[in-house]
């Protein structure tokens, strides 16, 4: 893979170093990482719901998205520095584990949705805002997002199981 | 630890994963990492319910809707996913007795959540004697905003033990 290189230099910086070499930095890192995206992944389940149709059904869509969203990129952007932190420790070997490559394919997957979403999907949102009854490209937004955080959720236990 | 505990422990493990189901998600490489899947999406349900709560009982989320919606939308989550989050923990002990049961990150985790839920279970109870418990105005905002952080830490707390139980294994 071409990008070995740049990868062998990014885990030879000394902030790399110090993450792989400290037995304990990594592991503490580690655990905000899982917190970070245990967040990410519950408060966008409360949108995607919502979106489905299926709870907080009395709440304007608009505005749970207004409330909850910030919540969710907050999780999102400290998930992303922790995980950046990690990839960069080990770079080579986590930029050719299977189950890494899957997760940032996925994440990529869950922001096209979400622009996808936001551009075309959330539609006419001032017509069904307030209606129970979601029209389908929100739903089907809201349901792949699902699967795909879930998905993201698996392939991450699976770097934990194909890394050391 | 007392030797009369660690020895029983230690019985316990051994008697467990001699045990058919134990031998089975032994030998069966998906269950684990499968169930710990599983086992991690219920903590967020469950978490982010716990969070939705605090954040509302400090007044940063849906600050305009009273407490009493607040605590019907999310305390239901904050307590059905524990029953999968017993079944799944249950198929780890049993596939991993060793592992979880003696590990002090793991008993850690379990001290906490036990916490978790009593402090849980007092906002519930506050809320009973004290119709106007969480909103916002109400009187003792200490009282509010003492709950509402130790919950948090708490919950972040026992994601992080559960973290480390790999690196007490």
């Amino acid at each position: 893979m071409e990008f070995d290189r740049a990868f062998g230099w990014l885990q030879a910086t000394p902030v790399a170093k110090a993450i792989s070499e400290n037995e304990i930095l990594f592991p503490w890192i580690e655990s905000v990482h899982v917190l970070a995206i245990v967040l990410v992944v519950g408060t966008i389940s409360i949108v995607d719901l919502r979106l489905l149709g299926v709870a907080s059904l009395d709440r304007s869509a608009r505005r749970l998205m207004q409330d909850v969203l910030p919540f969710t990129w907050g999780a999102f952007v400290v998930a992303a520095i922790t995980g950046s932190l990690m990839f960069a420790s080990d770079a080579v070997n986590y930029a050719h584990n299977f189950f890494f490559r899957g997760k940032l394919v996925l994440l990529l997957l869950a922001g096209l949705n979400m622009a996808v979403f936001h551009l075309i999907g959330v539609g006419n949102i001032a017509h069904w805002d307030v209606t129970q009854q979601t029209p389908w490209p929100a739903k089907v937004a809201a349901a792949v997002s699902l699967l795909v955080w879930i998905a993201v959720v698996a392939f991450g236990r699976g770097i934990g199981f194909t890394m050391h | 630890m007392s030797p009369v505990f660690s020895k029983s422990l230690n019985a316990i493990c051994v008697w467990i994963d001699q045990t058919p189901l134990s031998q089975a998600i032994q030998a069966t490489s998906w269950v684990v990492p499968t169930v710990q899947t599983v086992h991690i999406l219920a903590i967020a349900v469950v978490a982010s319910s716990a969070l939705m709560i605090d954040l509302r009982l400090l007044g940063i989320f849906w600050a305009d809707r009273p407490m009493k919606a607040v605590f019907s939308r999310f305390l239901p989550l904050v307590w059905w996913p524990l029953l999968i989050l017993f079944a799944t923990g249950a198929i780890m002990i049993i596939g991993e007795p060793a592992r979880s049961l003696k590990n002090p990150a793991f008993q850690l985790k379990m001290l906490l959540l036990i916490t978790a839920l009593i402090v849980t279970g007092l906002s519930q109870f506050f809320r009973r004697q004290d119709g106007t418990f969480g909103d916002l105005g109400s009187a003792p905002r200490l009282l509010r905003v003492a709950i509402a952080v130790v919950s948090m830490l708490l919950w972040s707390a026992i994601i992080f033990a559960g973290r480390w139980i790999a690196y007490y294994a």
